[in-house]
């Protein structure tokens, strides 16, 4: 049987229930790297150049172990836009190529262009360029991408109940998950899914703040409409789609009474976080705010002492009732 | 209405006669020092890039000198550039200033609306005026850049460098000071007489290619003058951007002169094959074409955490390695001091140096142009 790799890394996270169902349809296995780890983080920053972000030196991890494996492809699409007038990072835009000049044991690469900020005439000839790897039955291939969307849709759907995309994946392959219900605390927690979601570029954040007994309120579980609207309240329209979604979030979140605080994670060096940070945090005004810039070199210990000061802080105004103090430190 | 705009190397001279041409009242902000960072700095997000600071640094000392219009690029992205405006916009009413902000948006469209928008931002002027106010600021721009190139030809090979240096200051004032196309011309004469008339050097001369981010490129002040300092290590450069070719082959689609652009997105290929943004593809295609053209080495530059140049500055190395040429990235920030940035460029040109000098044998050769 035909072999894809999927590096577990960047739009796995937002995407992977599609591009595994499209290339199983068409009668291939699809690999995944094991979830991120130390050697994988160590061999990524090996590879990359110093001064690219946390989330795409742990890709290249991730591609290197993929290499050692005996795979026929390499599933490495380059990601420019997934929707009108909207664009994710220049380096997702260049990925396939930065890959392709950094490995030399590269299985054949499946680079297909997914750009939908004019139209997306383009993107169907690609899918059917990617197909004909498998079949040259375009029918198939078509049928493929059709039950791929509706797995996909079927992802959302579980996503949208409070899990993260990382469990979200879990459960879509029909792994059973428990979620501690008891908390006190709702907190808003925002960043780019490949950073908060994969727990060891977010050091686990997410469950850290469980463990804490707060309950981490995410962008997914937010309707993509009211998401918009939001958003749509700035001057100009915020042109990174993550980015916007996190801008719109956070104004929602910080209108909302039951949310108690927000935090957003931001990797070093990211260059839409570096604005999209500063724009929330001048918009946030009800809420507390803490932001985190994470890279390799962040300690686990640190960040766990700045979560417990921040539910410390929370618990206390929430219990004192003083909601009267000024929520900037 | 008193309007500023930020600096980007020399254009202030082409954007004040072109704001004067629209009859507005010009204060060009003071140029970028010390104390341009500090404020810029203080005052900015940490992690934005360079740029974003500078920008801050000038607005701030132009208000606070009276401005009280401020006049911006947009876009719309991928690179951080197209939100540029909006957070500096924010930054400053918090900070108190009381200021219109004119943003051109989108200068990657027709050149109609633009000449559209800057009526609209002129008193009363008329299309005719706006128009020759255009065509004035590119006159001043198409000398700047005139000198600019001499400067870079005749530095590195001039045995009296301070002269040359003095010569062209000088030529950058005066175009700055003209009122006419007539005096420019003369200028032009003249100055560029006297910077040929200089005692040159028989030595050979080593040429490198400056590629990568259009604003460190184009301001000296954000890559601690790097132009000069190669001149004066006796290294030639040739940039990747110059201001005309950038306005005309992106704002005026190549109708002033034959554009070279289509032949560097070649050039890129196959090393990056799609667009990524800013100037990413760009560095990659004119590495490639300054290798071809037998360069010496080179050089790529942008700020700090800049998201197109990491794309090109990952791939550099494989370019460098295929086609046989010396390469280096150098990022630029607020921490940028001179002193280090200038013992990385000697370690360099003195390697090039090397590698020019010495037919090398095939492994000693690739360990030397691994060098980065």
């Amino acid at each position: 049987m035909i072999k894809v790799g999927i590096p577990r890394g960047l739009f796995y996270f937002y995407y992977y229930p599609l591009w595994k169902t499209f290339f199983e349809n068409l009668g291939a296995e699809v690999v995944t790297s094991s979830e991120t780890n130390n050697k994988i983080v160590s061999q990524g920053i090996d590879i990359a150049v110093d001064e690219t972000c946390f989330p795409v030196k742990v890709y290249y991890g991730h591609v290197n172990q993929l290499c050692n494996e005996n795979i026929d492809y390499i599933f490495i699409p380059r990601i420019v836009s997934v929707e009108l007038r909207s664009y994710i990072c220049p380096k997702f835009m260049g990925i396939p190529d930065m890959i392709r000049a950094s490995f030399n044991n590269l299985p054949y690469v499946i680079d297909i262009t997914i750009d939908l900020s004019r139209n997306n005439k383009e993107l169907k000839k690609e899918i059917i360029k990617v197909g004909q790897l498998f079949t040259s039955n375009k029918k198939a291939i078509n049928n493929a991408y059709q039950n791929a969307i509706i797995e996909q849709k079927r992802f959302n759907q579980i996503s949208k109940e409070g899990y993260t995309l990382d469990e979200a994946i879990k459960l879509w392959e029909g792994l059973k998950i428990k979620l501690n219900t008891k908390n006190d605390l709702k907190i808003g927690v925002f960043g780019h899914g490949y950073s908060i979601y994969d727990q060891a570029i977010s050091m686990n954040i997410i469950n850290k703040l469980r463990e804490m007994e707060c309950q981490a309120y995410i962008p997914e579980m937010l309707d993509k409409k009211i998401i918009e609207k939001e958003a749509s309240t700035l001057p100009k329209r915020v042109f990174w789609t993550i980015g916007r979604k996190m801008v719109g979030g956070a104004l929602h979140m910080d209108k909302r009474t039951d949310i108690d605080g927000i935090i957003y994670v931001s990797c070093f060096g990211c260059g839409p976080d570096s604005i999209v940070g500063e724009v929330i945090e001048r918009k946030v005004k009800n809420k507390p705010f803490m932001l985190i810039t994470v890279d390799e070199h962040t300690g686990e210990a640190g960040l766990v002492t700045r979560l417990e000061a921040f539910c410390d802080m929370l618990r206390r105004r929430k219990s004192n009732n003083e909601s009267n103090i000024s929520a900037h430190g | 209405m008193k309007v500023t705009f930020p600096h980007m190397g020399n254009s202030y001279i082409a954007i004040k006669a072109l704001l004067k041409g629209l009859k507005l009242e010009v204060v060009v902000p003071p140029p970028i020092s010390n104390k341009t960072y500090e404020l810029g700095v203080k005052n900015s997000p940490e992690f934005a890039c360079l740029p974003l600071k500078l920008n801050m640094g000038n607005f701030i000392e132009a208000l606070d000198q009276g401005a009280d219009t401020i006049v911006m690029a947009g876009g719309w992205g991928p690179c951080r550039f197209g939100y540029y405006a909006q957070v500096e916009r924010d930054i400053l009413r918090d900070l108190g200033y009381d200021f219109d902000i004119y943003i051109l948006e989108s200068p990657d469209s027709k050149l109609t609306e633009l000449i559209l928008q800057l009526k609209d931002l002129g008193q009363n002027v008329s299309l005719a005026e706006a128009l020759k106010a255009l065509r004035f600021a590119w006159i001043k721009l198409k000398a700047v850049e005139q000198m600019e190139k001499k400067l870079e030809y005749y530095l590195p090979r001039s045995l009296d460098k301070d002269k040359t240096e003095k010569i062209y200051e000088k030529s950058l004032k005066d175009i700055d000071d003209a009122n006419n196309k007539r005096e420019i011309n003369q200028i032009l004469k003249s100055s560029i007489k006297q910077i040929e008339s200089i005692e040159c050097t028989n030595d050979k001369i080593l040429k490198v290619g400056l590629i990568g981010e259009i604003y460190t490129i184009l301001e000296p002040a954000s890559n601690v003058n790097i132009v000069k300092t190669l001149g004066r290590l006796g290294v030639e450069i040739t940039r990747s951007t110059y201001l005309t070719d950038w306005i005309n082959d992106h704002i005026l689609g190549g109708y002033i002169k034959k554009s070279n652009h289509k032949n560097i997105i070649k050039c890129a290929k196959p090393y990056v094959n799609y667009w990524v943004g800013g100037h990413g593809r760009e560095t990659i295609g004119y590495a490639v074409h300054f290798a071809k053209q037998k360069y010496d080495g080179l050089i790529q530059i942008g700020p700090l955490t800049c998201m197109p140049e990491i794309v090109a500055q990952s791939i550099l190395g494989k370019v460098g390695e295929e086609k046989e040429i010396p390469h280096m990235t150098i990022y630029f920030d607020e921490q940028s001091g001179s002193a280090g940035i200038n013992t990385r460029l000697e370690a360099f040109v003195d390697m090039i140096q090397r590698n020019d000098s010495f037919v090398l044998k095939e492994d000693a050769k690739s360990e030397i142009l691994s060098w980065s």
